[in-house]
């Protein structure tokens, strides 16, 4: 690039007043995205599920449920398309230096993501136009490819996240890169491992508990037929397998992080200072280099994150202060994350216990509440898990390359988009809300035979 | 070379983008011109059946150009984002607005309710392509300079050759979704549509190539350099062939030769593109060279093999997506097959051996990933996990659910 890439080598803070605003305004896209692509993950492979027992069986009901699915499915992508495709001009509009930068290490998982978006497009078209146009067989094949490519390009996006935590793949001389390897900087770098595999249960949870907490409502209000039946056993069940399995991946990737990212491990635990057998806190604030108000258990950080009660856990005055992500919001969203999360796992325990030895759904009053909550908890963990491993990686928007006030734009402006933005996402969630509320009164087609 | 090649992946996109993405957009300025009564009814359903299986397929070809863009060029989307905030965001907003009307399309057919979402349509329709064309006018007329939002915020899309180029989008996309949805009413055999849509054909049309002539007299004021081009070697070349592909789409128009029309008119269009980027040569931005403005081999090999693998894959699939739009697969419903053989459930009576399967897996996976301290055994602990929730989900077999007492033999 012959040194035109000085005007914008990330080398010095950019002059932008509003670097916070473009931080909140990428954290609402994301926010209002990432469940979304929960149901890109996993919602496809519940519907096939459903139509493919319709295969076997040839009862109707699951023909119906999946059609109705399939409703869903395409409100949801839709508006999965519009989010997916904000985030991806932000790239540009909000950290020019960034893409402008690092475009070539990292832009080939976009480029991949790009197929993998394309291919679920043409086939949600077949699908969901085709019930009626294609042979049963033939409909259910195309829908395959859905579910195939939801999870292809979700893969794709978390390894540019990996490598955003864990950058790799590249060598920067005065603010350019050389040396490009884009597969090794995509799928060399150790956190994609983790988070591909957390991303995509978390996809299994989310759908899961919110579709079984619509219909766990309905059984609140007396709609309790075989149709009901099998549209809450379904979604649950599958986020009932991933949660508890989604307890050990989370203590996984925390390991890792305690190899690469001291400061993080440090900031989610609210650890001041460099400790010898280090203790975990429960709660609390952290002030002035310790955790005050919360409830210690002696030892446990050092054996969570090294398997070893005396291990040395590096602490936050091990780092310069600027350095250092805002404490107390990572904490606080890593213990929302995990709270929930182990709540999340008793409850699915629970109901695999009871549909196990009883072979029924759970009998006890309080399980449908808990459920109908459970949905919308486990988006508030899904975010708070976001938030934990991106907020805990600031300053950095490549962590220990570049500084998130090195990549923002120069352009004026900001809170005006944000503003923008946010008036325009409460309108697209109000719209689907609705929507997916006009789905749900549609009343069943009438039993045939 | 490389670097080339990787342009013209971008470009063909970007033509993709424009023949098949436009016309969806097209077809929104035609719903909010459909006029009151049963017949704008008619038009507005017919644009919309066309557009709504294909939509989102149309719009990933924006996605595939930028983020070819961003990979091989950063240092170039970097420059035109910073600069270009504005129409680009609104770009954004017209494309949130636009997804979210097909969103709702699904919902709702109480008249008032759709008069909303048809307008917000089709005013994010037009919206959308004239921005996008503005931001193609701001690198035309050389109004982007390298650099974080180096150029000015506002000039640089609010300038003579700027608002041409967003007028052309916009008439463009008019055009050609008045040719498909002439071909498209021709096919369903709909005689009053097909009369409506080859009338708005024939006046866009007309109106279309009036503004690429207007066009060519503005650049030679505001773009000296694009109006030399494209007067000159490959510029003039595709300028003739967009001519002539312009004025025979018109002639198979008026003879009502939908199916060819359709063909020409794209080729039209994709001449015109060309014709940009062969008179922008061989600048990107002002003083970058298409070389400068490359990432390395390695990188453009990688986009070039990602393209290329991506491409084997799609090509059938959107090929198969065509070919059942364009033959009608999608107008009417087939006999339906009937109903495969009742096969009972044959897993209840295994569910305790898949259950104990599952937790003799999760253990060993739990020993895996948790206990033990090394890549590989990780990596068989997560494999070891995922089997061990898949045998669980077995062993319940939620679909096959034992009658509730309360509510037996009703399917409701």
């Amino acid at each position: 690039m012959l040194g035109l890439v000085g005007a914008f080598s990330g080398v010095a803070p950019v002059q932008q007043s509003y670097l916070l605003q473009a931080r909140q305004m990428q954290a609402l896209s994301f926010a209002v995205h990432i469940p979304l692509v929960c149901f890109g993950i996993a919602f496809p492979a519940l519907v096939l599920f459903v139509e493919w027992r319709y295969l076997r069986t040839g009862e109707e009901v699951y023909r119906t449920l999946a059609r109705r699915w399939t409703k869903v499915l395409v409100t949801l992508f839709a508006a999965g398309v519009v989010t997916g495709t904000i985030l991806s001009f932000e790239m540009g509009l909000l950290w020019p230096n960034f893409t402008s930068t690092f475009g070539s290490v990292f832009g080939l998982g976009f480029a991949i993501e790009g197929f993998s978006f394309f291919l679920e497009a043409i086939f949600i078209g077949i699908y969901v136009y085709g019930w009626d146009r294609l042979s049963p067989r033939a409909h259910f094949l195309a829908g395959l490819p859905i579910a195939v490519a939801g999870v292809l390009g979700s893969i794709m996006v978390i390894s540019v996240n990996g490598w955003m935590n864990h950058p790799r793949g590249f060598r920067l001389v005065d603010g350019k890169v050389t040396d490009v390897d884009p597969w090794r900087a995509l799928f060399g770098n150790s956190y994609f491992w983790h988070e591909l595999v957390h991303m995509y249960l978390a996809g299994y949870i989310v759908t899961g508990f919110l579709v079984a907490g619509a219909y766990a409502v309905g059984k609140l209000r007396g709609r309790w037929g075989r149709y009901e039946r099998i549209a809450l056993a379904v979604p649950l069940t599958a986020a009932a397998v991933a949660s508890p399995v989604q307890v050990l991946v989370g203590d996984w990737a925390a390991r890792d992080v305690a190899h690469n990212q001291p400061i993080k491990l440090a900031a989610l635990e609210g650890l001041g200072t460099t400790t010898r057998g280090a203790p975990i806190h429960l709660l609390g604030w952290y002030t002035d280099g310790h955790v005050r108000y919360g409830i210690e258990i002696p030892k446990l950080l050092s054996f969570l994150a090294f398997h070893s009660t005396d291990a040395t856990v590096t602490g936050l005055n091990a780092f310069p202060a600027d350095d250092l992500p805002p404490v107390n919001v990572v904490r606080i969203a890593f213990q929302l994350m995990v709270g929930i999360g182990t709540l999340l796992a008793l409850l699915s325990l629970a109901f695999l216990l009871v549909r196990w030895r009883r072979g029924s759904l759970p009998a006890a009053r309080w399980f449908y509440p808990a459920l109908v909550l459970a949905g919308p908890a486990s988006v508030v963990a899904l975010i708070a898990g976001w938030v934990t491993t991106e907020v805990g990686r600031q300053p950095w928007v490549v962590y220990r390359v570049m500084r998130t006030d090195e990549a923002v734009t120069r352009a004026s402006g900001i809170p005006v988009s944000y503003g923008v933005l946010a008036l325009a996402y409460a309108i697209l969630v109000g719209a689907v809300a609705w929507t997916l509320r006009r789905l749900a009164v549609k009343p069943l087609p009438a039993p045939e035979g | 070379m490389l670097e080339t090649i990787v342009l013209l992946f971008a470009l063909a996109g970007l033509v993709l983008y424009t023949v098949l993405g436009g016309a969806d957009f097209g077809a929104g300025l035609w719903q909010l011109l459909s006029g009151p009564g049963p017949h704008g009814r008619a038009i507005r359903d017919h644009a919309h059946h066309a557009m709504a299986p294909v939509w989102e397929a149309n719009h990933v070809w924006l996605i595939f150009v930028l983020t070819v863009a961003w990979t091989a060029f950063p240092v170039v989307v970097g420059s035109l984002a910073s600069t270009l905030t504005v129409p680009i965001s609104v770009a954004a907003l017209g494309i949130i607005f636009r997804g979210l009307a097909y969103a709702l399309q699904s919902a709702t057919d109480v008249p008032h309710e759709r008069r909303v979402i048809d307008t917000t349509f089709a005013v994010s329709s037009i919206l959308t392509p004239y921005m996008l064309g503005a931001a193609v006018g701001a690198i035309a007329s050389r109004r982007v300079p390298i650099g974080n939002a180096a150029g000015d915020l506002v000039t640089s899309w609010v300038n003579p050759t700027s608002i041409l180029t967003g007028c052309l989008a916009v008439a463009v996309g008019a055009f050609l979704a008045a040719v498909y949805l002439a071909a498209d009413a021709a096919r369903l055999g709909d005689v009053n549509l097909e009369h409506a849509f080859r009338l708005r054909a024939l006046v866009t049309g007309v109106l279309t190539g009036a503004l690429a002539v207007a066009g060519l007299a503005v650049m030679h004021s505001d773009a000296r350099h694009i109006y030399r081009g494209l007067t000159s070697g490959y510029g003039l070349a595709a300028v003739i062939v967009s001519a002539v592909a312009g004025l025979g789409t018109l002639a198979l128009v008026w003879r009502s030769r939908f199916q060819l029309a359709r063909v020409s008119a794209a080729m039209a269009v994709a001449a015109i593109i060309a014709g940009w980027a062969a008179a922008q040569r061989p600048t990107v931005l002002p003083g970058l060279t298409l070389h400068e403005a490359a990432a390395s081999r390695e990188t453009l090999i990688a986009v070039i093999v990602a393209v290329l693998a991506g491409g084997i894959i799609l090509a059938p699939s959107l090929g198969l997506l065509f070919r059942l739009l364009l033959t009608g697969g999608f107008d009417r419903p087939s006999e339906r097959a009937a109903a495969p053989a009742d096969h009972r459930p044959r897993y209840a009576a295994a569910a305790g051996g898949y259950a104990r399967l599952a937790l003799a897996c999760a253990l060993a996976g739990f020993v895996l990933l948790s206990v033990v301290e090394n890549g590989t055994a990780h990596l068989f602990g997560v494999i070891t996990l995922l089997t061990a929730a898949a045998l669980a989900f077995r062993a319940v077999g939620p679909a096959d659910l034992p009658d509730d007492p309360a509510s037996r033999g009703t399917v409701r």
